[in-house]
């Protein structure tokens, strides 16, 4: 046996055998957090939604062309479209040809102020008659459309003014015969139209910048469209930046305040249980029943929106008041399940009121499940929109948003495609982010949901 | 059983009896009225047309009124189309409807619970993959958007054919049916899939398939036997409300193709504000619903035991 010393009857540190918590306690939200953040899907989601936010909120102040405004001669234009203007005199009737002709042939350049056809007379033509066609004739001998007809010999020129619009055009000059009747002689010309335009259009259309000299000879460049213009020679950009933000107000406010809604009404319920909570459920299971459409209509009217007006705020009140139930149904499960738990039963013997009961441990344990559905629901508010507007119920035009842009460029679908594809794609981006970003924060604060995917 | 029946179809009842009355006082509340017309209509004129009407009654007696030609079935007359009752319509349009939703209805059933079973068995391979990012784009892309795709496919293959292999719109043979079915239950069909991954995916873990499993019981049985019919459980719960889902999705592709349904005229009549005609087919439309929630709610009942007695 060792001797003892005074070191031995020292009083002992407890520093040693205290078991030390080896991480930092980590609440529920910086667990979530950690989570979320280690969900590549998720955090892609959510930067995507900002810079969505970003073009919506910001966009217009970069981009100010007014989205109502029609570029006339930009109609339909896809992006990336060529935006030089040659600088022409201005125009002059034409009084036919002035120097000897051997065939079909223009005469001046053609340009989008006029094409100017002159030929000799076909053989064995009584008359002649003009087409034009975007397409090759071939061997269909598909003229296109008739512009003019000569009766005589005596007039072989034509100019065409017509709605023209830069690009390749097919002119063909067919001779005809008796009773005036298109005879097989033909002559087809290709021309390369441009784009062209005067001092004085150039200079009330805002292309030059004051001060600089233009002449006849030079090229401008007319207005830019970075996305292309809609059928109406709209700025495809700036309504894209106006639509979001109907798309986007209604696809987040909406929920928001019917998630509300239905929290405070579930969690009423949750908490008062018995007969109280039987009724509100069946009357919630009622509201759930009630045609959508029908009280989007309702609401027009009794805002006083006719039938071709926008209806951005009877839309939201519609899906305020029809749709909070699935989230009441979800809150009031939650309430219930909270409401039995031992620390409810605690906090309750320690004298807690039911105010304190209801936002200290009730609220804040359904936050989480409430957050998710908030997601899921963006989405879905945002296809409501979209849906409404397409079918002619939500936002009429020309106010824009995605669904009735949509709407639009279906009609023009085969030709250009753009109308349709820049709206339909921001939607589904849209809705796609969300979605992401509901699983994973989903996976983050949903315990129980954890793991099973 | 007959008795978890006759409970649901009273309860089913009392929402549609819920869906008329709101319908009405929501309608009641509309400003303007039939007789308001551009033609002069005289004082007495109009006194003699309320009265033949019913309109002069107090709203309680119209109300009533209205509820008792709703139970006989009669839901007037088109405010916007000359001689046609809401009925004619009705009987008309709705089974174009009703063909198109149901065959999505079962495109989606079938499709969802294949797809979904066939991710959960390859999970975290590659036709799981393939098959999840088809899922999300399914649930991202608006229904409108890909019906307008879909139409755009059928002319470029037609065109490649040089024939009519399916037509791009209208409604008469089973290869008008097909492409709109399967993009009207499309959305529906990706949601069911979703669902039936994580159903199945839970059931692959629990106890009853791994005693199967050292029993010896042949893979083939235990994911026919065990898995399906234990996870294709939820995605039946969730088969009534995607019957709404599709109806409400029936607008969208019934206009885009061009099929003459109930779900056209529905738009069409909220375009003229043909009164009559919305509320009919709202109500309509309401109970169709409810009964056909009840029903899965039935069917349920029949495979799941624990539902009834609850």
């Amino acid at each position: 046996m060792s001797k003892l010393t005074a070191a031995d009857f020292a009083p002992h540190s407890n520093e040693h055998h205290c078991h030390a918590l080896s991480r930092p306690s980590l609440s529920y939200w910086q667990d979530a957090w950690i989570r979320l953040k280690s969900n590549k899907r998720a955090l892609a989601s959510g930067c995507l939604i900002i810079g969505l936010l970003i073009f919506t909120l910001l966009g217009p102040l970069l981009w100010s062309v007014n989205s109502s405004e029609q570029d006339l001669d930009q109609l339909s234009t896809p992006p990336g479209s060529a935006r030089s203007a040659l600088i022409i005199p201005d125009y002059e009737p034409w009084a036919g040809p002035t120097t000897t002709v051997t065939e079909l042939e223009l005469a001046g350049s053609a340009t989008t102020q006029s094409v100017r056809l002159q030929w000799t007379s076909l053989p064995e033509a009584n008359g002649h008659r003009v087409y034009r066609n975007l397409y090759p004739v071939g061997e269909e001998k598909a003229y296109g459309i008739p512009m003019a007809e000569f009766f005589d010999n005596n007039t072989l020129y034509f100019e065409d003014r017509l709605d023209l619009s830069p690009g390749i055009y097919y002119y063909s000059v067919v001779a005809l015969g008796n009773n005036r009747r298109p005879a097989t002689e033909a002559a087809t010309i290709r021309v390369d139209v441009l784009r062209a335009t005067t001092v004085d259009e150039a200079i009330a259309q805002g292309l030059v910048e004051e001060g600089e000299e233009i002449a006849v000879g030079d090229t401008v460049n007319i207005a830019l469209h970075p996305l292309g213009t809609d059928y109406l020679g709209r700025d495809m950009l700036a309504r894209l930046m106006e639509g979001a933000r109907v798309s986007l107000f209604i696809g987040i406010f909406a929920p928001l305040l019917y998630v509300l809604m239905g929290v405070v009404y579930g969690s009423i319920a949750g908490f008062m249980g018995g007969k109280v909570d039987q009724l509100m459920m069946r009357f919630a299971d009622f509201v759930v029943a009630l045609p959508f459409l029908l009280f989007m209509i309702l609401f027009k009217i009794s805002f006083g929106i006719g039938p071709g007006e926008s209806g951005i705020f009877p839309m939201l009140v519609a899906m305020v008041v029809l749709l909070w139930p699935a989230t009441a149904r979800l809150v009031r499960g939650q309430i219930m399940q909270i409401r039995e738990q031992g620390y409810v039963e605690a906090s309750k013997l320690l004298g807690a009121k039911s105010s304190y009961l209801i936002l200290r441990h009730m609220l804040p344990n359904t936050l989480g499940v409430v957050l998710v559905t908030l997601t899921f629901e963006i989405p879905r508010a945002i296809f409501t929109e979209a849906f409404l507007s397409f079918i002619g119920m939500g936002v009429a035009p020309p106010t824009p948003s995605w669904g009735s842009m949509s709407n639009e460029g279906i009609k023009t679908m085969l030709n250009t495609p753009h109308e349709l594809i820049f709206p339909a794609l921001l939607i589904s981006i849209t809705v796609l982010a969300f979605n992401l970003l509901g699983d994973g924060l989903r996976d983050a604060l949903d315990a129980r949901m954890r793991n099973t995917e | 059983m007959m008795w978890f029946i006759g409970k649901r179809l009273v309860q089913g009842l009392i929402t549609v009896w819920f869906i008329a009355t709101a319908t009405f006082f929501a309608m009641h509340n509309v400003p303007g009225d039939p007789l308001l017309n551009d033609r002069a209509t005289t004082a007495i004129i109009r006194a003699n047309l309320e009265a033949k009407y019913g309109l002069d009654k107090p709203v309680t007696t119209q109300y009533f009124i209205y509820l008792n030609n709703i139970a006989h079935g009669d839901f007037g007359i088109s405010f916007a189309q000359e001689n046609r009752e809401v009925n004619d319509i009705i009987r008309e349009h709705f089974p174009v409807s009703a063909i198109l939703g149901i065959l999505a209805v079962v495109i989606a059933a079938v499709g969802g619970i294949l797809w979904g079973s066939l991710t959960a068995l390859y999970r975290n391979r590659l036709p799981d993959y393939i098959i999840m990012f088809l899922v999300i784009l399914g649930i991202s892309v608006p229904s409108f958007v890909i019906a307008a795709l879909s139409q755009l496919g059928i002319v470029t293959i037609n065109s490649l054919l040089g024939r009519t292999f399916l037509p791009v719109a209208g409604w008469g043979t089973i290869s008008h049916m097909l492409v709109p079915a399967l993009v009207l239950g499309l959305t529906t069909m990706a949601y069911l899939t979703r669902l039936m991954r994580s159903s199945m995916l839970e059931i692959v873990n629990s106890d009853f398939v791994r005693t199967a499993k050292s029993k010896g019981v042949p893979p083939a049985r235990i994911f026919a036997r065990h898995q399906l019919r234990n996870a294709v459980l939820p995605v039946i719960t969730v088969l009534g409300p995607s019957i709404a889902a599709i109806t409400t999705g029936g607008f969208v592709v019934e206009i885009v193709f061009a099929i003459p349904g109930l779900g056209r005229f529905f738009v069409e009549a909220v375009q003229q504000l043909d009164y009559t005609v919305i509320m009919g087919t709202t109500v309509f439309y309401g109970a169709f619903l409810v009964f056909m929630v009840i029903l899965v709610d039935v069917i349920y009942g029949f495979i799941d035991p624990r539902v009834r007695m609850n």
